[in-house]
């Protein structure tokens, strides 16, 4: 079953300055599928859309940013939803927070810092639900909490008195709240030590294997993904170039790009030289002809300069954008 | 110079804080009996890991003669940092210690050109007399970081990626011919693709320049990579040292078997082990009062003796450890538990 289904989504950022218009194509032709009850995992390096692409998929697009073409269509079993036809007032009350919540990278800046957890709390179910008896619903938050392995305690606390571990565990307290369908997390342990990146997402883990709910796990770090999703999907200059089960892409890896990123993985245990890609990301506001990955890529033929690589389906779960592989090279 | 002699010693060094207002409050010790020496004949990479919140960056403030240690000494080739006091003698010891930070885009002005930056130390450590002499021994440096002058002069630093942008500050620093170079969390910011090209810089810098490299980091994995000897510190306290082989390719101390532990593999494979579950340390604070070991509040083998004493350093199978499971030659039990990772007990 299908909880998300992208078709083709492009979405750029088009200003226009004295008559000279640009546009950023930060998502360009991105077509995926969410399933229910797993973790997908979207890896890729800064400026490649993924935080675009989080926009799109949770229906927070404002300008400069537009969706040019493609369809987003949900299915939250209880109703189904056109991301590009609902309007805002329904989005509100009955989509996000309820059907779709975020977990953001700073936990700080997410949380108040003049106000207590459990008033954090109140601002979210007071805007979706409303908080007929407040006593209740204090009752309530702390069995939400304790129920997460979190200290009730914390909800009478100040942001800055808590150590930044359990900060973004509030913060995925607060996103689960009202049970979604869909969490994303955006980068949720990227400032944070190993012990620590380790216990959050074992949370993370342990909420989404209770409640059976979808996971979208935006990351760079591809050691996260090996250990936590169940899918990856591979995003390089707006684009998805590879996508398969977690196990199928770390062990046999189709995509040049996909094989650089994890053979360059340093391990523990591992002294052998790793090589590192020449050139720089590439930039989004005037992308490479052909397959975007072509000036980085050792093994670019003439054909990667001028054709853009189709997606093909290599088995029913792991399909790959790549001439190499249409050719029978890699 | 010979290769026993000390390149840096860093005795006993401790720096404490003073938490709190002025009647009431607390000392919090934020490097904490540190003892540690890179030798002159012999140029490496040590890193220093741990937690955020263990005291890496305030010895490397120690070190970079910025902060005056509370007891103890650094000595930089042969002289006690402390008696550093003219300008003179500062300049002297900063053109031969070079630091490189976290976030090149910090450390740039976004108003500034980055070659203005190179120019400036040329000029400022005595490489170059003028700008044009400068602009020679800036193209210079960035050969050695894989740039030239004419691919960075003119550009703003938010015209460079992270990954061309961190080698600029690598190739500034390399400018007044340092011997060792202080890396705090050089490729926390830089992305995946180019992160290795900065490390290997490092490699390369240790083996063609002979520079020393202290490198921070929390970042077990690219350690390993590059290292040839690491400190794992916990609360200002260094708790296992020695060379890497042996810290994290077999670690002893349960807080460095924690840390080795919870690095996530890249490799589907090995998903298990990974996903058992911890105990998560109590507040920083907290922590760092402790009167014994550290890591006593949330150690698995914690001992009454543990809640008390401070462990003493002492040398086992080739590294140095503070840890009293280990005390008198002992090896418990308990230690092999460990090591086959049944940490559910935490």
């Amino acid at each position: 079953m299908s909880l998300l289904k992208m078709e083709d989504v492009r979405a750029y950022y088009r200003t226009e300055v004295y008559g000279i218009s640009r546009s950023v194509r930060a998502v360009d032709g991105v077509s995926m599928e969410l399933h229910k009850n797993e973790i997908y995992g979207v890896a890729g390096e800064s400026s490649c859309g993924k935080t675009t692409l989080i926009k799109v998929i949770s229906g927070t697009v404002k300008p400069p940013l537009r969706i040019e073409s493609g369809s987003i269509h949900y299915n939250f079993g209880a109703f189904q939803m056109d991301m590009r036809k609902i309007d805002a007032e329904e989005m509100r009350q009955n989509v996000r927070w309820k059907e779709i919540s975020y977990v953001m990278q700073g936990s700080m800046s997410v949380l108040n810092p003049v106000r207590k957890i459990i008033r954090s709390f109140e601002d979210i179910v007071g805007t979706h639900q409303g908080i007929p008896d407040k006593k209740a619903f204090q009752e309530q938050m702390r069995g939400h909490v304790m129920k997460l392995g979190l200290p009730p305690d914390v909800l009478n606390l100040y942001p800055h008195q808590l150590s930044g571990g359990m900060r973004q565990r509030v913060a995925i307290a607060l996103a689960t709240v009202f049970n979604p369908s869909l969490i994303i997390a955006d980068e949720p342990t990227t400032a944070l030590d190993v012990v620590v990146q380790r216990g959050v997402l074992h949370m993370l883990k342990d909420i989404q294997a209770e409640s059976a709910n979808t996971v979208l796990l935006v990351t760079h770090d591809l050691a996260v993904h090996a250990n936590v999703a169940d899918r990856v999907g591979i995003m390089y200059a707006g684009r998805i170039v590879e996508e398969g089960p977690t196990q199928v892409i770390f062990q046999a890896p189709r995509h040049p790009y996909t094989e650089h990123l994890i053979n360059s993985l340093p391990m523990i245990g591992d002294k052998t030289v790793k090589k590192s890609l020449g050139g720089a990301p590439p930039n989004l506001a005037d992308p490479p002809s052909g397959c975007r990955f072509h000036p980085r890529c050792p093994l670019a033929m003439d054909r990667c300069r001028t054709e853009t690589p189709e997606m093909i389906m290599l088995s029913e779960r792991h399909r790959v954008a790549c001439h190499l592989v249409e050719e029978g090279r890699a | 110079m010979s290769a026993n002699e000390k390149l840096l010693d860093v005795d006993h060094v401790t720096v404490s804080f003073h938490i709190g207002n002025f009647l009431a409050g607390g000392q919090l010790v934020a490097v904490n009996d540190v003892t540690f020496a890179l030798y002159a004949g012999k140029p490496e990479i040590y890193s220093i890991a741990g937690e955020s919140g263990s005291g890496k960056t305030t010895l490397a403030n120690v070190l970079l003669h910025d902060l005056e240690p509370t007891e103890g000494k650094v000595t930089f080739e042969g002289r006690d940092l402390s008696t550093i006091k003219s300008r003179r003698d500062f300049m002297k010891f900063m053109s031969q210690v070079q630091p490189v930070f976290q976030n090149p885009f910090e450390t740039f002005s976004p108003l500034r050109r980055v070659e203005e930056y190179l120019i400036e130390t040329a000029i400022q450590f005595g490489r170059a007399k003028n700008r044009r002499d400068a602009a020679k021994v800036a193209d210079e440096a960035l050969h050695q970081v894989g740039l030239s002058l004419a691919e960075v002069s003119r550009r703003y630093p938010h015209e460079l990626s992270g990954g061309q942008i961190q080698r600029v500050s690598v190739a500034r620093a390399l400018i007044p011919n340092p011997r060792l170079i202080l890396a705090d969390e050089p490729v926390s910011m830089v992305d995946a693709s180019l992160r290795m090209a900065i490390v290997n810089l490092f490699k390369k810098l240790r083996d063609e320049q002979k520079v020393s490299v202290i490198y921070i980091t929390h970042d077990l994995a690219t350690a390993y990579y590059i290292s040839d000897r690491i400190a794992i510190m916990l609360r200002g306290v260094v708790v296992e040292s020695g060379p890497v082989e042996n810290v994290l390719g077999n670690p002893l101390h349960p807080y460095t078997q924690l840390l080795q532990e919870s690095v996530p593999k890249p490799a589907a494979s090995e998903r298990e082990q990974w996903a058992q579950h911890i105990e998560l340390g109590s507040t920083e604070v907290r922590e760092y009062g402790r009167l014994g070991c550290k890591y006593a509040g949330r150690c698995p083998h914690v001992m009454d003796v543990c809640k008390t004493e401070v462990p003493p350093e002492q040398e086992v199978e080739g590294r140095t450890l503070r840890c009293f499971l280990y005390h008198d030659g002992a090896m418990p039990e308990t230690a092999v538990s460990v090591q086959t990772g049944n940490l559910e007990t935490a």
